[in-house]
């Protein structure tokens, strides 16, 4: 067999500094002393001794991580946020380069969720596939020879000849995600489709990657949806906090990732070394989503409440400090914010919060989400003073709706919210 | 006939499946290679962008194309008033709008290369942060793209030329080319140099509208190379552009000096730009998508 991938020793480091920094500009202070050091700050870079340098904390995203792929095999990726999934994938597309290690690659490294990249609203969809094609590094006559088979694919023959600006979402992605599936590489990688689109997307996108493992061609998969990859590959590696941990027959992989508690199954435990020394004096312990009985779990029923529990320690006292989550949606739409302090009277009472450990708990009500898959970023901040920690995907938890308002009727409901509304229907006359 | 078609779409398919070649992953280190290789296979690409860049930048406009026309004219119509009528500035017996429209030829270009090729790597951060392509060719085709409004300010100057009897220097066909390709290395290395900082400090975006006007008084656009005395001169033309400028207007009008040392100095900085630019590039290029 020949071997399509060959990764030895690859490791990949980042630092911390500048995945912060989106953050920085939040609070006037931050802004105020960064436009004080603003000249110093040029200088120092100008002579090539920048502070940030100094006091910048690198992290390994990757260690260490050796494998063989030969042609034609699909591998599972499996891993928490975090782990280094997408990293590896980055680098095997070339992306990013690696820190130390080497790769080769033998053919034309693909990926199903490059879709639309370059993708002009002003074009056409005729000069799109063009332009996205010469992107994705197709040859005109490639493009060319396969131009008819893209356009039925997307099903927006009609409208081939609009700018794109004037498509449906639906028909943009049906036409992007058209020609990066018609790019024919020698390997794909995929990387958490089941985050973008709709549910006809994704079931297209898993379609499309079964035919390509059908075809001979090596696949690497990258899901947190255990049964997809279960479905669709024969082995998997686990990768966490960089390092791969094993590689065996997907079964094996997937029952020692559940098994060896990273699966984000209802609670997240944060390790001293997980926690940046920026966030001191806050110090993040464990985030559990619980049933109503109290139960730790992954998966809630829609119709009944849930409690979110966040518990952490202060080695110093704080004043202002208001800690809460965010939930959005797997597509990172935000369904709500809340806070521990939101109401004046607890404001008040715990102006200042006392060295020690603390438990935020909130209960959401019953009747509020809708089926799918949503996840929890936590923030703990004092308003307007300092943010001292935040992690955006802190957990993750599965919605069931039996019992929901509406379930008699098997269509998908639209939205994130499936509130019980009371509704009244009142006959107000005849004829 | 459609045979014939289907047969050559055959052979075309054919030619693009070629045996998967296998490419090797690792850390660059120092000054690394340019990897001309790559940018040759995606050479096609470099056209399309070229191309999207013309279809679209006048796309919903009321006016299309003649903006290409009316921008370079209007700036010679206010260059005009400014320093022929108003400063009376010297032009060694040109006719001010042809002096100063000959000019704006090769500082046109340059100016879209210092804009968009500075801005054109943060502008296409969700390709450079999703998919490996060669990322000299951002810079490259916003440059490129540039040479459309040149080719359509070059009618608007021989039109000029006719309507003042202007008759260009003989030497004209082979110094030209030269010259543009001049013109061309210069605004490449600078937009080498500008795209690849701006990248890690914004601060280019910032400085770019100061640039280009400070850039544009240090270049004898609106007046001629002459007016600065001799003993400034070689300083002078440390500003690549000022080689590049005076070197249109030797090759088009036939005034100034020929290539003297002046324009060595210029050529000189403006391959020192461009090479050094490159390797910048290059070797910055490995962070690209880590620090966009």
């Amino acid at each position: 067999m020949t071997i399509a991938i060959s990764v030895k020793n690859i490791g990949k480091q980042y630092k911390i500094g500048a995945a912060e920094s989106k953050f920085r500009y939040n609070m006037l202070r931050d802004v105020i002393v960064d436009t004080v050091s603003a000249p110093l700050r040029l200088a120092k870079a100008m002579i090539g001794k920048s502070d940030r340098r100094l006091n910048q904390n690198y992290v390994w995203a990757l260690k260490d991580v050796s494998f063989d792929l030969e042609e034609g095999r699909v591998l599972g990726i499996v891993g928490r946020n975090g782990a280094g999934k997408s990293t590896l994938l980055k680098i095997l597309s070339r992306v990013t380069e690696p820190t130390v290690g080497t790769v080769s690659v033998r053919g034309r490294v693909g990926s199903l969720l490059e879709v639309g990249t370059g993708f002009h609203p002003e074009l056409t969809g005729r000069e799109n596939i063009y332009m996205n094609g010469a992107i994705l590094g197709m040859r005109r006559a490639e493009i060319d020879s396969k131009f008819d088979e893209i356009v039925d694919f997307s099903e927006v023959t009609q409208y081939i000849d609009t700018p794109v600006k004037r498509y449906s979402s639906g028909m943009y992605l049906r036409l992007a995600f058209a020609v990066a599936a018609h790019l024919e590489p020698e390997i794909l990688v995929v990387d958490e489709v089941l985050a973008v689109g709709d549910a006809e997307f994704q079931k297209k996108c898993l379609g499309k990657m079964g035919d390509v493992a059908q075809q001979g061609r090596t696949v690497l998969f990258v899901s947190h949806n255990m049964s997809a990859i279960l479905r669709l590959t024969q082995e998997a590696i686990v990768l966490n906090k960089g390092q791969m941990l094993m590689r065996g027959p997907t079964q094996e992989a997937v029952d020692f990732y559940l098994s060896s508690g990273q699966a984000q199954a209802g609670e997240r435990v944060w390790a001293v070394e997980d926690v940046p020394a920026a966030s001191q004096p806050f110090r993040p312990i464990s985030l559990k989503i619980k049933n109503r009985s109290g139960k730790v779990v992954d998966t809630v029923r829609s119709i009944e409440s849930v409690t979110v529990e966040f518990e952490y320690q202060l080695d110093a006292p704080i004043t202002g400090l208001r800690v809460g989550f965010y939930l959005s949606t797997m597509r990172g739409e935000y369904v709500l914010a809340s806070f521990d302090t939101d109401e004046p009277q607890l404001f008040e009472k715990h102006e200042t919060r006392n060295t020690g450990r603390y438990v935020s708990r909130a209960e959401i009500p019953a009747d509020i989400f809708n089926e799918g898959r949503y996840s929890i970023g936590v923030n703990a901040s004092s308003f307007g003073v300092r943010r001292y920690f935040m992690d955006e995907n802190a957990i993750a938890f599965n919605v069931d709706i039996s019992g929901a308002p509406g379930m008699h009727w098997s269509e998908p409901r639209v939205g994130p919210v499936r509130p019980r509304l009371n509704w009244a229907i009142e006959k107000i006359g005849e004829q | 006939m459609s045979g014939l078609k289907f047969a050559i779409r055959e052979k075309m398919t054919e030619i693009t499946k070629h045996e998967p070649h296998t490419i090797y992953i690792k850390p660059s280190k120092g000054l690394a290679a340019l990897n001309l290789r790559d940018l040759w296979i995606y050479r096609e690409l470099i056209f399309f962008m070229v191309w999207r860049d013309v279809k679209v930048k006048y796309k919903q406009t009321l006016l299309g194309m003649a903006w290409a026309v009316i921008q370079p004219v209007m700036t010679m119509l206010v260059f005009t008033f400014l320093f022929d009528k108003v400063a009376k500035l010297p032009t060694e017996g040109i006719p001010y709008p042809v002096f100063s429209f000959t000019a704006l030829l090769p500082w046109g270009l340059f100016v879209v290369a210092l804009n968009q090729g500075s801005r054109s790597l943060v502008a296409h951060n969700n390709m450079v942060t999703k998919i490996y392509f060669p990322r000299l060719i951002l810079p490259i085709s916003s440059v490129f793209s540039g040479l459309v409004d040149f080719a359509i300010a070059f009618v608007i100057l021989v039109t000029l030329m006719f309507y003042y009897q202007v008759t260009p220097a003989w030497n004209l066909l082979w110094t030209l080319p030269l010259f543009l390709l001049l013109a061309i290395i210069t605004a490449l290395g600078v937009a080498l140099w500008l795209s690849a900082i701006n990248v890690q400090y914004r601060d280019v975006n910032q400085a770019l509208p100061f640039l280009t006007q400070f850039w544009l008084f240090a270049t004898p656009v609106a007046y001629s190379a002459t007016v600065i005395s001799a003993k400034w001169q070689i300083l002078y033309f440390l500003n690549p552009m000022a080689g590049v400028v005076n070197g249109f207007r030797w090759s088009l009008l036939g005034i100034v000096n020929g290539p003297d040392i002046t324009l060595w100095v210029s050529t000189g900085i403006s391959i020192l730009i461009f090479v050094s630019g490159l390797f910048y590039f290059r070797s910055m290029e490995k962070t690209f998508a880590d620090t966009i």
